[in-house]
């Protein structure tokens, strides 16, 4: 066996052509790239070039759009649609630590708690997955509807009264105002945060929470010193898949909220298909791109896991 | 007094041990409770054009599925979508993984980050500058440009997925097969693909998931087409006819089928091998 590997088998050098010459090996990994690579390029990153060219443009659309460094678009539409960003972010911010409390026991329950469970609750965690979502999300207005168990429940529990207090909600109802809004973005998330965290906390030997039950912490002690920090990685990188679909969004505030729910892709959404502004919704897409890479930058350096990304 | 209080003080230790437990489980009701809605509203014979409100109970959407006009069309049209897309970023997202993982060469992290990126992006944004760029070739939004897009964003879904699985794999199985004199071809079919193939299907899977439900990317770059997302879309303004109910419990009864028999046949087959 050690004579094959050291020796080349005795007609490879008798005949050179039959073996790839050197460089073409070289090649190999451009030439496997070439095509998904070109895709992306074409049809990713070239429509981002389009796109910053086109919220720099003036005109209509009846006499065509010109190039003219027009930067004011972005003044305008940011004065003008400030409360609508501010809206994403809260929304979006909300629904991420709404996922994340709720989430994280369920995490937990499967790595840890659940035994011969387990894959069942695997299932069912993915399983609404393969109902449209559009569907589910079509289902949280009949959950939510005005006079049904949901509203009256929380109305009989005082809850509506803070929540109105808070202006989450206003009268009766819970359909059509920001409530429903972040329960259906917490809703519609929640799986980008359980998967991470189950990844992460499965990880985590239990010997460790043996060791420190061992050297007498309370579970609670033992949570918040050793599987939590330990959970980071997963912790990180659920919010960020939350929160960033979640401050794109338009079909939950447009299914379950109202005109005062409007989110930044609401805006978009219209100013590029119903409005026909080109140069607007290209600057406001910008805007929103640009706050997500900030926010999501500081963000990672700020919990110290640069090297997840 | 003092039994009630003892029976209250079990209770709560009992509450407390189990905290987790209650509330994991609180949230896996939460995640349910819309398809849960949606099974029960398959039965429903609302008065309105709205399935909003129960009304009286009534088999007739399962007896006649297709009944809504377009819908079972549009249904069509997103499997054929669904199925081209997902072939497409399979082949492309395996072929950029294998290069990614095998070969060392410069532009890789500038590869790393293009891939990267489509997954970070707010999906609007992307929907909107591809419309911009379909808008500015001039291209006729429809069947064409739907998959264009549907490979776009599930390519890097693949990467990831066959990457991983590539990744963990030990090179010294290659090395073994070459030595026994197979042929590159050989040792990439008979060795490579197949430890690579539990990745590629997860890629594939996902693409397939992604691809078939996908409402914003398509929203912005379908001309007229419609698939099964935007019927649905469609409905909420118009109408909801009870038959999308129906697909969405057919759907996840489905899933949850197919899940549980390839895990019964991987339980046999890892049962008789030992």
């Amino acid at each position: 066996m050690a004579a094959v590997t050291e020796a080349p088998p005795p007609l490879a050098p008798a005949a050179p052509e039959s073996r790839p010459p050197r460089p073409r090996r070289r090649l190999t990994p451009y030439w496997l790239l070439l095509p998904g690579m070109l895709w992306l390029i074409v049809f990713f990153a070239l429509p981002m070039i389009y796109q910053a060219s086109t919220s720099v443009q003036t005109g209509s659309l009846e006499q065509g759009y010109k190039v003219t460094w027009h930067f004011a678009t972005y003044w305008d539409a940011l004065s003008q649609y400030w409360p609508q960003f501010v809206r994403s972010v809260l929304y979006a911010a909300s629904a991420t630590v709404l996922c994340l409390l709720l989430g994280y026991p369920l995490a937990y329950l499967i790595a840890f708690r659940a035994g011969r469970w387990r894959n069942l609750i695997m299932i069912l965690v993915i399983a609404p997955f393969f109902t449209s979502f559009l569907i589910r999300t079509l289902a949280w207005k009949t959950i939510l509807a005005d006079g049904g168990p949901v509203v009256h429940t929380l109305n009989t529990l005082h809850v509506l009264d803070l929540t109105n207090w808070l202006g989450w909600t206003a009268g009766d109802r819970v359909l059509a105002t920001p409530l429903a809004v972040v329960c259906g973005l917490t809703y519609n998330f929640l799986p980008f945060m359980i998967l991470p965290l189950y990844t992460s906390l499965e990880r985590i030997d239990p010997r460790l929470h043996e060791a420190a039950g061992d050297l007498y912490a309370r579970p609670f002690t033992t949570f918040r010193k050793v599987t939590f920090p330990l959970s980071m990685p997963g912790v990180v990188s659920g919010t960020l898949l939350t929160f960033i679909p979640a401050a794109g969004d338009y079909v939950n505030a447009d299914l379950l909220g109202s005109t005062d729910t409007r989110m930044v892709g609401n805006v978009i959404q219209t100013q590029f298909l119903t409005v026909l502004d080109y140069p607007t919704a290209a600057a406001l897409s910008f805007i929103l791109m640009a706050a997500i890479l900030v926010m999501v930058t500081v963000y990672i350096r700020r919990s110290g896991t640069e090297d997840l990304v | 007094m003092d039994t009630r209080s003892r029976v209250l003080g079990t209770s709560v230790n009992w509450l407390k041990r189990h905290l987790v437990v209650i509330a994991g489980l609180l949230t896996l009701g939460y995640l349910l409770l819309p398809n849960a809605v949606v099974t029960v509203f398959s039965f429903n014979k609302p008065t309105g054009r709205f399935n909003y409100a129960w009304h009286q109970f009534s088999a007739d959407a399962w007896t006649d599925p297709c009944g809504v006009a377009g819908m079972c069309g549009s249904l069509a049209t997103s499997l054929q979508i669904a199925v081209w897309a997902t072939i497409g970023a399979t082949v492309l997202g395996t072929m950029i993984a294998f290069a990614l993982v095998r070969y060392r060469f410069r532009a890789r992290a500038a590869v790393n980050s293009l891939i990267f990126l489509p997954m970070a992006m707010p999906e609007v944004v992307m929907a909107a500058s591809l419309l911009t760029l379909f808008l500015n070739l001039g291209a006729r939004l429809g069947f064409w440009t739907i998959l264009i897009a549907h490979i776009m964003f599930c390519l890097s879904f693949v990467v990831v997925a066959v990457k991983a699985r590539v990744m963990s794999m030990d090179p010294r199985l290659e090395e073994a097969a070459r030595d026994l004199y197979a042929s590159p071809a050989q040792t990439f079919l008979r060795v490579t693909l197949p430890i690579a193939a539990p990745g590629i299907a997860a890629g594939a899977l996902l693409s397939f998931a992604l691809s078939f439900d996908d409402f914003i990317i398509t929203n912005f770059n379908a001309g007229s087409t419609v698939t099964f997302p935007m019927f649905v879309w469609g409905s909420a303004q118009r109408g909801t006819p009870v038959q999308i109910n129906v697909i969405g419990t057919a759907m996840f009864v489905v899933a949850v089928l197919l899940v549980l028999t390839s895990m019964v046949i991987t339980n046999r087959r890892t049962r008789r091998k030992a």
